[in-house]
């Protein structure tokens, strides 16, 4: 704190914004130095929900340690889940079933909704509307409750294992979705009346927390907020894994780079997630979903990794493996963490009320920064 | 024209903060909409699906007999030390000595549901039951022994 | 017909006859004292609630529903739970001014009580400059929440007092602006008069649309200077936490509370007062059969339905709408509302000589 304090000029107020907070959704602390209400520098404080899961991913074995990255970015566990079964089976050379294939994509495009219909909600309560947050999680909870039949659980699946997924589908499965997505198409003109098309919600966001295109990059932003500035970085589209290569979606991008960009980038992809959905859910095909596999899995001495886009950004799963039964060293590169570095860069000049726009727009989930 | 844009512009800033009010006047007057359960009174009409993972059982048939032969293939299994099989060794009639399980206990406050443990038991003797109401006044309470006193392996299992 | 005004001139009547007049007279503050006391907590509880209801419904909700029916008795519970509350004083702060503020808000909002006329003939102090009077009272609430803000030694609370500053000394002028436009037109500052005036129709009919938007003005700025959503930026949950009140717990804190709401309750009666009529009636012209019929309805029921009518609008905003940024709320005013309300007075202006309205 002792340099921070000097590089500060007199009348300048230091506030802390978190770890408990309304505004961090967890326990980010931010440390802001402010000018009156104009922002010169925010400082991001990470650690205080530290569970250090990749040390203790290294003492679990390969078929255990995907339940524990649930934990990591919960909004889309099935993605994280999905990033390290995808990079055990690399070490393995196992080829999936194409049933397990599609059900895999399925629950992930599923869960990305889920996640940006929570973002949706908790970004309209940043700015202070209340109401929007219920409306997201009515909708959201549809799809919780199609988890919950086929998988076991609503938040924390462990439905992907190495080789396929751990059950096959719950014959509801494809009725459900299906209402699901007859919901979906009927509220989501709601989101625009409440939120999108509202003139104060257009004004809290439009040429907020610009963020050029060299700069994402530089920050090593991905997902959405790198999107938002027209950087092209679905994994998706650039290292298709399962059947996304046989898929037509659209990448969306935008290039204003401001808030409102970032946001539409995020409305545009439920609906992009809907498009798949629709392609898939008649299309399931027969066979196994999974694939024998030995029941102790050994990887043999190497390096391995393993990349996904989850509703944050891009997942990356590194494992090296001395050819035991446990990964020797295991790294997660996660989203949230780039996304975050961006912040003080966006936010510097920009008014405090616009700081709480931004991280609402950043879509942060601070376990996953964390770790 | 600038006073046209003007008036343009506050009459479209009306209009979007119409919709909104529209939309959710619509929800204040029809109740219908409201998704509220009400939790406690609605238990007995609750309805969870047959996979939800609420909490590792034991199934027993009526003469008091379960499948678990303490093979601890779910004591591997489990990544966090939940599960914890104490065997002994019965005596068949024939006079040989047999692997069995004493006590299988199982620590609740541990668990996270996770189903591997269901899924590497060999012969299905535990399975996920669909409670959810877990929480107790003791911790010690979370601590479970599965198999019921004096019960038995069934015939056939191995 | 038994009414408000019957009842308190009997009242006055014995009490004149039993006792010496100074003697009644004191009687009489302290019985108007303890009114205004119990309307206050009477007013809290149910606007507490009803904001609650409002709320839920809305969120598609089903909101208090366990204590007493349908939850109905929640802010009672609620009041005694910060009844019991320990009033905390952080260290560091200045204690006399930080006790003050409450009371301060809370004393603004009962002397803003006193000339709303809330039935016939039924006023605490009719006076003749009854707007003029609201509207230098009103501003002085600024002053509890820049003591609070101040006093609390604490960076949030400072952020949201000068916020809360900036946005009511502004707002008063769109909201004194448009209460001229009745005042002009209504030719007098005293309640009862602009009241009496509006027997043959409420002054936003009569007054066509330059009242209309002076209505719709001064819903605006009675929004922002009463720090409700859109304008809570002295609150600003999502930002400032609690902004000017974070450091208060306990009674302190629901002191603001009950102040913040029981001022709500007082710009929502002005504005019934001033554009739908006060206690008046819905007349319309010289239909005397219907006239007839709508004075069968208590001149008190009129009043506070009419205020509540606005109260709603007023939370249902707030329910709606996104907060605005502090750039934003200022440009609002004095690039949006202060041009058109200063068009506008003029407009009313010249109804009024030229004599064009009903």
């Amino acid at each position: 704190m002792v340099e921070e304090i000097g590089t500060t000029e007199e009348g300048d107020l230091i506030i802390n914004v978190g770890p408990q907070h309304p505004a961090t959704h967890g326990v980010l602390h931010l440390v802001i130095t402010l000018n009156g209400e104009t922002i010169k520098k925010v400082e991001p404080h990470l650690g205080y929900i530290h569970r250090s899961i990749e040390k203790m991913c290294e003492s679990l074995t390969y078929r255990q340690f995907i339940y524990v990255t649930s934990r990591m970015d919960y909004l889309s566990a099935h993605i994280n889940n999905h990033a390290c079964a995808l990079c055990v089976e690399k070490g393995l050379q196992v080829e999936i079933p194409p049933r397990a294939q599609v059900i895999r994509v399925l629950m992930d495009e599923l869960t990305r909704i889920a996640s940006h219909e929570l973002w949706w909600g908790a970004m309209a309560m940043d700015l202070g509307a209340f109401t929007p947050f219920f409306h997201a999680f009515r909708e959201r909870e549809t799809i919780n409750d199609i988890m919950e039949e086929t998988c076991g659980a609503r938040l924390t699946m462990n439905y992907m294992v190495p080789g396929g997924v751990m059950a096959d589908l719950h014959p509801n499965f494809q009725k459900k979705v299906k209402e699901f997505i007859t919901l979906y198409k009927l509220k989501i003109k709601e989101y625009d009346e409440l939120v999108t098309g509202n003139i104060i919600f257009q004004n809290r966001m439009k040429g907020v927390g610009y963020l050029s295109a060299e700069d994402a990059i530089s920050y090593g932003c991905t997902g959405p907020t790198a999107r938002g500035s027209g950087v092209s970085c679905d994994i998706r589209k650039l290292y298709p894994y399962e059947v996304y290569d046989k898929l037509e979606f659209d990448e969306v991008l935008e290039t204003e780079g401001d808030s409102f960009a970032r946001y539409m980038v995020r409305l545009g992809e439920m609906n992009q997630s809907i498009k798949i959905i629709e392609q898939l859910i008649d299309n399931i095909p027969e066979g196994d979903f999974q694939a024998k596999t030995k029941v102790v899995l050994k990887l043999p001495k190497g390096e391995f990794y393993s990349r996904v886009e989850t509703a944050r950004g891009e997942l990356g799963v590194y494992i090296v493996s001395e050819g035991g039964s446990t990964p020797y060293r295991i790294k997660f590169r996660s989203p949230g963490f780039s996304n975050l570095s961006a912040l003080d860069h966006m936010a510097r000049g920009h008014l405090l009320g616009d700081l709480v726009a931004m991280m609402g727009t950043l879509d942060l989930v601070i376990p996953d920064i964390d770790r | 024209m600038f006073i046209v844009k003007y008036i343009k512009e506050v009459f479209n800033a009306v209009k979007s903060l119409l919709v909104g009010l529209r939309r959710t006047g619509y929800y204040f007057t029809h109740h219908k909409e409201i998704i509220t359960q009400q939790y406690p009174d609605n238990r007995d009409t609750l309805h969870f699906p047959d996979r939800f993972k609420g909490e590792v059982v034991m199934p027993h048939n009526e003469n008091n007999e379960h499948r678990c032969t303490g093979c601890t293939a779910c004591e591997l299994a489990c990544p966090n030390g939940t599960i914890k099989v104490i065997t002994q060794f019965d005596i068949t009639p024939e006079g040989k000595k047999k692997k069995a399980i004493d006590k299988l206990v199982y620590h609740l406050e541990l668990c996270t549901m996770c189903n591997l443990c269901i899924i590497a038991c060999p012969s299905d003797a535990i399975v996920m039951a669909q409670t959810f109401e877990h929480s107790v006044f003791d911790r010690s309470e979370l601590t479970k022994i599965l198999n019921n006193p004096g019960s038995k392996i069934m015939e056939g299992v191995e | 017909m038994w009414n408000f005004s019957n009842i308190a001139d009997s009242i006055h009547k014995w009490l004149n006859l039993t006792f010496s007049p100074t003697l009644a007279t004191i009687i009489e503050m302290v019985i108007v004292g303890v009114c205004v006391i119990g309307l206050f907590a009477v007013l809290g509880l149910v606007l507490v609630i009803m904001e609650r209801k409002v709320s839920a419904w809305m969120q598609i909700r089903l909101g208090p529903n366990r204590v007493g029916p349908k939850g109905m008795f929640q802010s009672l519970a609620d009041t005694v739970k910060l009844l019991v509350k320990e009033g905390m004083t952080p260290t560091g702060a200045d204690k006399f001014l930080f006790n003050l503020a409450p009371y301060i808000a809370l004393i603004v909002a009962m002397l803003l009580m006193a000339p709303l006329a809330f039935a016939k003939d039924f006023q605490m102090w009719d006076l003749n400059i009854g707007v003029l009077y609201i509207a230098a009272i009103s501003s002085v609430s600024v002053i509890s929440i820049l003591m609070a803000g101040w006093s609390s030694n604490n960076k949030y609370s400072l952020m949201g007092a000068m916020r809360s500053g900036a946005q009511i000394v502004s707002y008063e002028l769109s909201a004194g602006f448009s209460v001229l436009s009745v005042v002009v037109l209504a030719g007098s500052l005293n309640l009862n008069t602009i009241i009496q005036s509006q027997a043959d129709g409420w002054w936003i009919f009569k007054g066509h649309i330059p009242v209309f938007i002076s209505f719709i003005i001064f819903i605006i700025a009675v929004t922002a200077e009463t720090n409700r959503a859109p304008f809570d930026l002295a609150e600003a949950e999502s930002e400032l936490t609690a902004g000017f009140h974070t450091e208060y717990s306990g009674m302190k804190f629901a002191l603001f509370f009950l102040a913040e709401y029981v001022n709500v309750f007082i710009v929502c009666a002005i504005g019934a007062t001033l554009f739908l009529g006060g206690w008046m009636p819905f007349h319309i012209g010289h239909w005397e059969g219907f006239n007839h019929i709508m004075d069968y309805i208590p001149s008190s029921i009129w009043f506070f339905g009419k205020t509540f009518f606005l109260i709603f609008l007023i939370m249902w905003f707030r329910w709606t709408f996104p907060r605005l940024r502090i750039d934003q709320l200022l440009n609002l005013e004095w690039k949006y509302l202060l041009p058109i309300s200063l068009f506008n007075i003029l407009l009313v202006t010249a109804m009024a000589i030229l004599g064009w309205y009903f």
